[in-house]
This record gives structure tokens, C-alpha cells and sequence, in this order.
């Protein structure tokens, strides 16, 4: 057998998705997703719980057989070529993980020789994979014994033993504090870095933007919206600027200030009294100059300004008007993606 | 730690797997894989299996309680069964405890081998459900390793657990007359075990969690050994029972490896226990597999 040919030459795409369909009994995990990663780039893959986010990843990384449709990920077809496919791949996420019982160092080596690397080869990988991911103190330790970060970089360290043309991450960052999910999106960036081509399937916006090029919203196992993700903030509303002023009296004169501005584009500010300040969805980094300036210009004492990305769920709402995974639909897909677990 | 096993030999790279180049982590560049037909050479499966083995091995030396029905089973059942009914049975087998033991010994092996043939399926639910099988899985390997490296293991727990057995029943008083004989039983009783494996690895892979297997394991295996000529000669039990004995397995290992061991008529249940392990083995292993490679 041989690889297909990618027809858009010099830049392929290395995940080609087309009708992708699974059905767990009368459950659509997915129903007919399509879907294009281009060579060298990240794709996030944004979604609530039962999506079908880590459906489509079990797909693609051969632990499922779809119903319908067909996916290639690096060229080999998921259900014709599934071992070739798998010596091109990385996984790290919520269901593949690294044994706990076995110290970092043994989980790398092993995978080296499930690689097939030579023994030399397999303890130079491990420990070189130990060092750049910052663990080679902790090399000899069981993995059980490692901080929520540490295991996510040694999954991360494990994903990369075998220099994968294709990682999957699936919810890299799910369950982690702030500073350890800044961390492991230091190492994610550094991969890309080195060319690996990453598809990664998150639950918020701000990690999508932080790590992805492009974007795939996906809801109830459909694809909702998809491009870049400048393009996608733009059709959301962008970010939104919170201006808190020190003085609670005048956030009702701040924002009708805003709104008398004239900055072109920009949408009315509201307030939030709760939390006395002021809202203002800005587009570009044009238009948050503009308003930052206006209000300086005032001459007003602010006591915070800070800039918000759109959360899941008002990404959700203003795609596709309705809350991002109403329960009635989330509950069943979640439980039965569990089951099939 | 890892020095002892890993620096004998070094075996060259497999075709998949050429020197990388330099830096950490370069992706293996997605033109390359040109010729690749995706079958994986014997070495390459004895090198993952060996892979597996070791992890195996290394759960052990993390968790040397495990061994612990290995060892102590057979010292707390031999003294049990020697001490406590040794006397009684021994009576009737026209002696007193010294031919009770020449009669446990042999049946304590038999047992042996299905107690430790019980723990296979337990570490599979773990390694699903905390992912590590799905890591496996998306590796370029055959997905009969796991199963196979975690066969050897449980044949090697067998074996330690046999030899600590023999040990205590030569302590005990058990005559070794036969060296061949024994060596041969212990073959049979392994082989028997490793075919009742596939029933466990089948269970492991369909029950949801690690105690239902065992319990299950527990309520299946009982009256199985109980109801068996493995502790006491069946003569005396009530004739639907011995209809079960007779056809009971077991009773064929217990009694082929008493053959063997302190001679006696063996052929018969020789061959009873051989079909029934390759039985066992060619209807359970398929299924196993299947089950296993199925497991979503």
C-alpha cells in the first residue's frame, strides 16, 4: 500500500477529515464532520463536554472505527492503513496516559521499545525527553508521585519519543491550575515550534488562541464554524474591554462618553454596576487604542483595565444562537462516549 | 535500576525507526514513511513484548505485595491442608499425614496454577481505565503483546509459586522420587493454567472493574477446586458429585500430576488435561483477543 498524495502540494494537509460520522446506539457523536489540518500548523478544536471532541480523536488516532466517512491523518487512512498511521502519530490527553507505577525514566524507555528503537536509543530518547521537558530530577520517581504539570509534560515527553509528524493533544490543559496550564502551553508552542503538525481539541477559547492558527468549532458532533482565529474573534465580537474606573460614580458618564466617541465600528459599552465597571466589545487593537486613549484623555483614575477573550459560551451564542451544549443533548453524548470508553 | 536488563545487547533500529535527527524533537517528517507496509517483523514483536514484560516485572518491584499470594498461598495451604486434614484423610488413604502429603502436594500444584492463572485479568481493567491502554494502543505495535507479555508474567508468578510449594511440602515430608516426573507436572500444571489465563484475560477485558473479576474469579473457582479430586480422593462423595469431579478438570490435573509425581496410572489424565488446556486455549484465545482488540 502507499500513501495517497496530497493534491495541494508543498504545504499538505496531514489530517484530511471528510463526513465523519460515529454513532454510539442513538447517539450521534459525530454526524458528519469535516475537517483539514495543513502541515506544520495547529488546529483547535473547540467544544463543550460531548462535542464529540475526544470522539473524533479516538478516530483519528485508530483506538475507534468510525461509521461513515473517511480520515487520513499524515496520508494513511484510519481503517485501511491503521499501523502505518500509528508510527506517525502522538497522543496525550484524557484517556492516554502514561503508567503510573513506573517511574518517568521506565514510562519513555518503554515507549522507546515499543517503538522500536534499540536499547541504546530507547535510554538516550528517554533521557533527552526527561531533560527538554524538565523532569530529569524527578527521572526515577513513579509517575503516581508527580504533580498534575509534571504528568501532563511527561504524557507530553511520551507523545514525542517517537518524533510523530501528527500529535493529538485531546484536553491537554483539562483539570490544571493557571500556572501549570501556562506551562504546558510553553512546551505545546515549543513543539510547534519544531514542525509538528498539532491538532488539539480544547474547551476554552483563550486556549485555542493561545496555541491554535485555526480553528474548528464543533457542537453535538457537527462542525459549527471553522478558519482562522482572528476571523473567528472577529464574527464573535472580539475581546472585550473591561475598564473599572476608581471612582463608581462615574461609570455611567464613562460609557456614555464611549458611545459619543464615534470610533468606527464600535459596539455600545454596558455596565456592570455589580462590579462597577465598563464593557466594551473591541474588534481590533486599533479600536481598544482608540477607547484606551479616549478615557485617559478624560483624565479618569482607573482601578483596573483588562481585556477578556469571549468565553465558550458566548462564542457559542453568537454562532449559533443557542447555549453551548444544552444539557438535554450533552448528557447522553457524555455518557455514552464514557461507556464506549 | 535499569542497567542489569538493558545494557546486554544492543539490537539496530528498525526501519521505521532510523537515527533521528539531531535535536529534540524533530517530527519524523511526514514524506517519510514512503514504503512502509505496516506489518511488524517477529524481532519487533519479541521486542515489544520483552518491553511490556519488563513493566510487568517493574509493577512488581513497585508493588511487592503483589507477589504476595504467589508466596504465601502455597506455604499458608500446604501447612493448612497437611496439619489440619492430613491425619483424617491420611486414614483413609491407608496411612496417616506422610500419605497425605504424597497426596497434596500434587493437588496443591494443580491449584496453584489456577489461583495465579486468576490474577491476569485484574491489571487490564487498571490499564484501562486510567488510559495507559489507549497509549498502547495508539502505538505501532501488535495488539497481542500486552496479552502475551502479561501471560509470561503470570507463568513466571506460576512458577515461583510452585517452586515455593515444592519447597514447603519437602518440609513438610513430601517425597521427590520421580525428578523428571515432577519437572513434567510442573509443565502440565503450567500449561493448564496459562490456557485457563485467556478465560481471565476474557473476563478482565469484559467486567467493569478490578473486583468483579476477582470476585467472579472467586465464585467460579471454589466449587471447581473444592469439587475435585485436588484435597481429598473422591471415593466417598455422593455420586452426583463424583459425576462432577470426574469430568472436573481439575481432577484430571490434580490426578496426572499425582501420576507423575508419585507414580500411579498417568496417560489417561495426562492426555484429559492436555486436550483441555488446548480446548480451553484455542476457543478462549481467539475471543480474548477479539475482546481485547475490540475494547473501546
Amino acid at each position: 500500500m502507499t500513501r495517497n498524495d496530497n493534491d495541494s502540494g508543498g504545504a499538505g494537509s496531514a489530517v484530511t477529515v471528510r463526513g465523519l460520522v460515529k454513532h454510539y446506539g442513538g447517539t450521534k457523536a459525530l454526524d458528519g464532520v469535516d475537517l483539514e489540518v495543513r502541515e506544520g500548523t495547529v488546529m483547535g478544536v473547540l467544544g463543550p463536554n460531548g462535542a464529540g471532541k475526544t470522539t473524533l480523536v479516538r478516530i483519528l488516532s485508530t483506538l475507534l472505527a468510525p461509521t461513515a466517512g473517511e480520515a487520513t491523518v499524515a496520508g494513511y487512512d484510519v481503517l485501511r492503513q491503521p499501523r502505518q498511521l500509528r508510527r506517525v502519530i502522538g497522543l496525550t490527553g484524557q484517556y492516554a496516559s502514561v503508567d503510573e507505577k513506573l517511574a518517568g525514566w521506565e514510562n519513555l524507555y518503554m515507549i522507546g521499545r515499543l517503538l522500536d528503537l534499540s536499547r541504546k536509543e530507547a535510554r538516550a530518547r528517554a533521557d533527552e525527553m526527561l531533560e527538554r521537558f524538565s523532569l530529569t530530577e524527578a527521572a526515577r520517581r513513579p509517575a503516581a508521585t508527580y504533580s498534575g504539570g509534571m504528568r501532563r509534560r511527561l504524557d507530553l515527553a511520551a507523545s514525542m519519543i517517537g518524533r510523530p509528524a501528527v500529535l493529538f493533544l485531546d484536553e491537554p490543559t483539562t483539570g490544571l491550575d493557571p500556572r501549570t496550564r501556562n506551562e504546558v502551553w510553553v512546551e505545546v508552542r515549543r513543539l510547534v515550534g519544531d514542525g509538528v503538525t498539532v491538532l488539539l481539541t480544547t474547551q476554552y477559547m483563550e486556549e485555542a488562541e493561545q496555541l491554535a492558527s485555526e480553528l474548528t468549532v464543533v457542537d453535538r458532533g457537527k462542525v459549527i464554524a471553522n478558519g482562522g482565529i482572528e476571523e473567528l474573534k472577529a464574527r464573535v465580537g472580539g475581546r472585550t474591554l473591561r475598564i473599572r474606573p476608581a471612582d463608581p460614580l462615574q461609570l455611567r458618564p464613562l460609557a456614555s462618553a464611549l458611545d459619543e466617541l464615534g470610533i468606527t465600528g464600535l459596539a455600545t459599552a454596558t455596565v456592570d454596576s455589580e462590579r462597577g465597571a465598563v464593557l466594551v466589545p473591541v474588534l481590533s487593537d486599533e479600536q481598544l487604542t482608540a477607547v484606551v486613549g479616549a478615557v485617559t484623555a478624560r483624565g479618569l483614575t482607573l482601578a483596573s483595565l483588562t481585556t477578556e477573550l469571549p468565553s465558550l459560551d458566548e462564542v457559542f451564542l453568537s454562532l449559533t444562537g443557542h447555549r453551548a451544549g444544552a444539557p438535554q443533548d450533552t448528557v447522553p453524548a457524555e455518557t455514552s462516549e464514557e461507556a464506549a470508553a | 535500576m535499569s542497567s542489569a536488563t538493558s545494557a546486554k545487547t544492543t539490537t539496530p533500529p528498525a526501519a521505521t525507526a532510523g537515527p533521528a535527527p539531531a535535536g529534540a524533537g524533530g517530527p519524523a517528517g511526514i514524506s517519510r514513511a514512503g514504503a512502509d507496509d505496516g506489518r511488524i517483523p517477529l524481532r519487533s514483536h519479541l521486542r515489544h513484548t520483552g518491553a511490556l514484560v519488563r513493566r510487568n516485572l517493574l509493577w512488581i518491584r513497585q508493588d511487592p505485595e503483589s507477589m504476595f499470594d504467589a508466596v504465601l498461598f502455597p506455604i499458608v495451604f500446604t501447612l493448612l491442608f497437611v496439619y489440619v486434614f492430613g491425619g483424617s484423610i491420611g486414614q483413609s488413604l491407608g496411612g496417616g499425614q506422610e500419605a497425605y502429603v504424597q497426596y497434596i502436594v500434587p493437588g496443591l500444584m494443580a491449584m496453584m496454577g489456577m489461583n495465579m492463572a486468576m490474577g491476569v485479568g485484574t491489571g487490564f481493567n487498571q490499564d484501562f481505565n486510567t488510559g495507559v491502554m489507549d497509549r498502547f494502543r495508539s502505538l505501532p505495535i501488535g495488539r497481542g503483546s500486552v496479552l502475551f507479555a502479561k501471560i509470561a508474567v503470570e507463568v513466571l508468578r506460576m512458577l515461583i509459586a510452585t517452586a515455593i510449594l515444592l519447597v514447603v511440602g519437602v518440609l513438610v515430608g513430601f517425597d521427590i522420587t520421580d525428578w523428571p516426573g515432577l519437572f513434567a507436572a510442573v509443565g502440565l500444571a503450567v500449561l493448564f493454567g496459562s490456557a485457563l489465563m485467556w478465560i481471565f484475560i476474557t473476563l478482565g477485558v469484559t467486567m467493569k472493574n478490578a473486583q468483579s473479576v476477582q470476585a467472579m474469579g472467586f465464585l467460579v473457582l471454589m466449587p471447581l477446586q473444592f469439587g475435585s479430586s485436588i484435597f481429598a480422593p473422591t471415593q466417598s462423595m455422593p455420586g452426583w458429585l463424583q459425576a462432577f469431579t470426574d469430568v472436573n478438570p481439575l481432577s484430571s490435573l490434580a490426578d496426572a500430576a499425582r501420576g507423575l509425581m508419585v507414580g500411579g496410572p498417568v496417560a489417561h489424565d495426562l492426555w484429559l488435561t492436555v486436550a483441555w488446556s488446548v480446548g480451553i486455549t484455542a476457543v478462549m484465545a481467539p475471543i480474548a483477543i477479539h475482546k481485547f482488540r475490540t475494547k473501546s
